[in-house]
């Protein structure tokens, strides 16, 4: 097979942009959880149950929508719990994310297999549908890669604009990063902490929860146990990567779902995927130590904030 | 001290018994059974008889060791949450030197793979994310994860189609040679003579800790970094330290369960061990004998489970969502204090109008 061959055919970036997707819009949210100074290692969990409810109300109602509003609704309320447990409770960040991993692997799999059986989701469940984008549709090659796309890629494309938007140039936004940048400062300023760290947490419940969503009903019609397998954590990953901006989390996502997209198509070719999927690791470890850029979080990040009256 | 002590312990067991009951309704309300009879199946099916002890004893090691490793991370303030790929590397080691040096006797062979394996697990895990905090502040959460994975596609790498693939088409290595291999504790069970290995690493871990100087200064620095620093410690020294052993433990913990209880790499070798010592270390409050407790309570959970789901059709899976809320209550000790105190306001306030009666 010829490598060149490979880079020019357009189903390799149609791919990448819809791999992009579980990763960007659940990268966007841990950015807007870590810009209220928590860091929400949950999206991992926070996606599997959305996937799961969302293919579950998908299959009942024989909605696909009514699923995705059901999944999006189970992200904001275990988001709550979070926020309330991170916030008000002042637990360890990192140790309530894997409470909560753990626990949505758990419930998952567990309810796939009373509810389900072997048999696993009907085969009928409604899937979002696939949009042709009229004008773009004609284009050669471009057309192939940005249209016919699941609706679910062009709802990420809008919300990335919006959150660039409400984190930057906003009031609340504004609000939101002074209170991970330096709580005391913020709640002398008369912010309400504690508010804006659960709008954060929420906000990032719920793009994790579309994430999960798109795994279970965008991409297919069906859920498996464990089927969002290390996403949240590359989320993660590409938000780190972005510079906790939506931006570029979703750049960095591009990058990650190039280097899954290239995996699959090099599968009959003498590299080996599985060291095409380490790439993005190391990437992410070199922006890391400061190679290319310094990749700063917010000042407060992780730690819990006793509000002083 | 005895309060101290009770105090560590109730915590831990006030959150594992509200799990318990959460875990009860689900089953209540999706299985429709009587959760006593499942939770009995589950007990009985992990320490009821001899050879269902020797299989949570069995799970318990690789949980033992590795919650070890984690145990002196979070002892000195640093969150090691890549353990799972540090295991995999020890065993990727021990494997390799297990199939590839022939001829040796086994009380040369072993040792030497405990070693290289621990050298592995110690330079994964403490070199990369331990200099990486101490000269650029990376935070090592995100480097151990990343270390993680990489470790994990590598292991994949090497055994689908790799240089460490066995003949035929099944992605798994050689099998090691017989003098690589533990001996069996318990005929027609796989607990192997790795759990004297893990009491070992027990003793020596707890001696480290409580009764060396550097013991102190990990600890020192994990309960102060600032003091640590005023007192002279050398600090960046020991974090990296500090991670490099916790690696070295994860290592050692794989090459056991390679020379133990697998002798050969695979796919889906680690159920999770890695992950799952971080809660066996958070549920221990990182005393070594706590891990102890913790690794016999957890690998009983999950194998009790399997028990369970054969018992009682009550799916196995239900053991993570235990373990998931028992973090969660731990997680959330502020609630504790904050019950604690409204009780104590109401006992006091209570007593002024009884006085003027």
């Amino acid at each position: 097979m010829n490598i060149l061959s490979i880079f020019t055919n357009p189903y390799l970036w149609a791919s990448t942009i819809a791999m992009s997707v579980p990763l960007a819009l659940p990268a966007i949210g841990g950015t807007f959880s870590e810009r209220s100074g928590v860091v929400n290692i949950s999206m991992e969990g926070i996606m599997l149950i959305s996937a799961f409810v969302s293919v579950a109300f998908s299959a009942y109602f024989h909605n696909a929508w009514l699923g995705l509003l059901a999944g999006v609704i189970s992200g904001i309320l275990v988001a709550y719990v979070f926020a309330w447990a991170a916030a008000k409770m002042y637990a360890n960040q990192i140790v309530l994310g894997m409470a909560f991993n753990i626990f949505a692997s758990g419930i998952t799999a567990y309810l796939f297999n009373a509810i389900y059986g072997p048999e696993g989701t009907p085969f009928d469940t409604p899937k979002l549908p696939d949009v042709r984008i009229p004008v773009i549709d004609r284009i050669p090659v471009i057309g192939q890669i940005l249209s016919g796309q699941n609706v679910m890629v062009y709802i990420m494309f809008v919300l990335i604009i919006l959150s660039q938007w409400f984190l930057f140039y906003t009031t609340i936004g504004l609000r939101l990063r002074a209170v991970g940048e330096n709580p005391e400062a913020a709640e002398t300023a008369g912010i309400d902490v504690v508010k804006m760290k659960y709008l954060g947490v929420i906000l990032g419940g719920a793009f994790s929860a579309l994430g999960g969503a798109y795994l279970s009903i965008g991409v297919l019609n069906s859920f498996s146990p464990e089927m969002s397998s290390g996403r949240g954590y590359i989320a993660l990953a590409a938000m780190i990567f972005g510079k906790w901006t939506p931006v570029g989390s979703f750049l960095a996502s591009l990058l990650f779902g190039f280097a899954t997209a290239l995996s699959y198509t090099l599968q009959e070719s003498s590299i080996s995927k599985n060291i095409i999927m380490m790439l993005p690791y190391v990437v992410t470890i070199l922006a890391l130590i400061g190679i290319g850029g310094k990749s700063v979080a917010p000042a407060a990040d992780g730690i819990p904030y006793r509000p002083k009256k | 001290m005895v309060k101290k002590v009770l105090q560590s312990i109730l915590m831990p067991l006030i959150a594992i018994f509200i799990s318990m009951i959460v875990g009860g309704i689900v089953i209540l309300i999706t299985a429709k059974q009587n959760p006593i009879y499942a939770y009995m199946a589950l007990f009985s099916g992990a320490y009821g008889n001899l050879m269902n002890f020797a299989t949570t004893l069995t799970n318990a090691i690789p949980l033992i060791i590795t919650g070890l490793g984690v145990a002196i991370a979070f002892s000195s303030g640093l969150f090691n949450i890549g353990a799972e790929g540090q295991f995999w590397i020890g065993a990727i080691v021990a494997t390799y030197l297990g199939y590839q040096i022939k001829g040796l006797p086994w009380f040369l062979h072993i040792p030497l793979i405990i070693i290289c394996a621990m050298i592995a697990g110690a330079l994964w895990g403490g070199l990369v994310p331990g200099l990486a905090k101490v000269y650029t502040g990376a935070h090592e959460v995100i480097t151990t994860m990343m270390m993680s994975y990489i470790a994990i596609y590598f292991s994949h790498y090497l055994l689908e189609g790799g240089p460490m693939m066995d003949k035929g088409t099944i992605p798994q290595s050689p099998v090691i040679q017989n003098s690589a291999k533990l001996s069996t504790l318990v005929p027609n069970t796989q607990l192997s003579s790795g759990l004297y290995i893990a009491i070992l690493a027990v003793v020596v871990v707890y001696i480290l800790m409580y009764k060396t100087t550097i013991g102190y200064e990990l600890r020192a620095v994990g309960f102060n970094i600032k003091a640590a620093k005023y007192a002279g410690m050398n600090v960046a020294q020991k974090l990296v330290l500090a991670m490099g052993l916790s690696g070295a433990f994860a290592g050692l913990a794989g090459a056991v369960q390679i020379m133990g209880v697998q002798h050969r790499l695979y796919d889906s070798f680690t159920s999770g061990y890695g992950y799952t010592a971080i809660v066996v270390a958070l549920l221990a409050n990182n005393n070594p004998i706590g891990v102890v407790i913790a690794a016999l309570f957890l690998a009983g959970l999950s194998t009790g489970a399997q028990e369970m789901q054969m018992q009682t059709n009550i799916s196995g899976q239900l053991a993570d969502v235990v373990v998931g809320l028992i973090i969660f209550f731990i997680a959330i000790e502020e609630l504790y204090r904050i019950v604690m105190e409204k009780i104590k306001t109401r006992k006091t306030k209570l007593q002024p109008v009884g006085g003027q009666e």
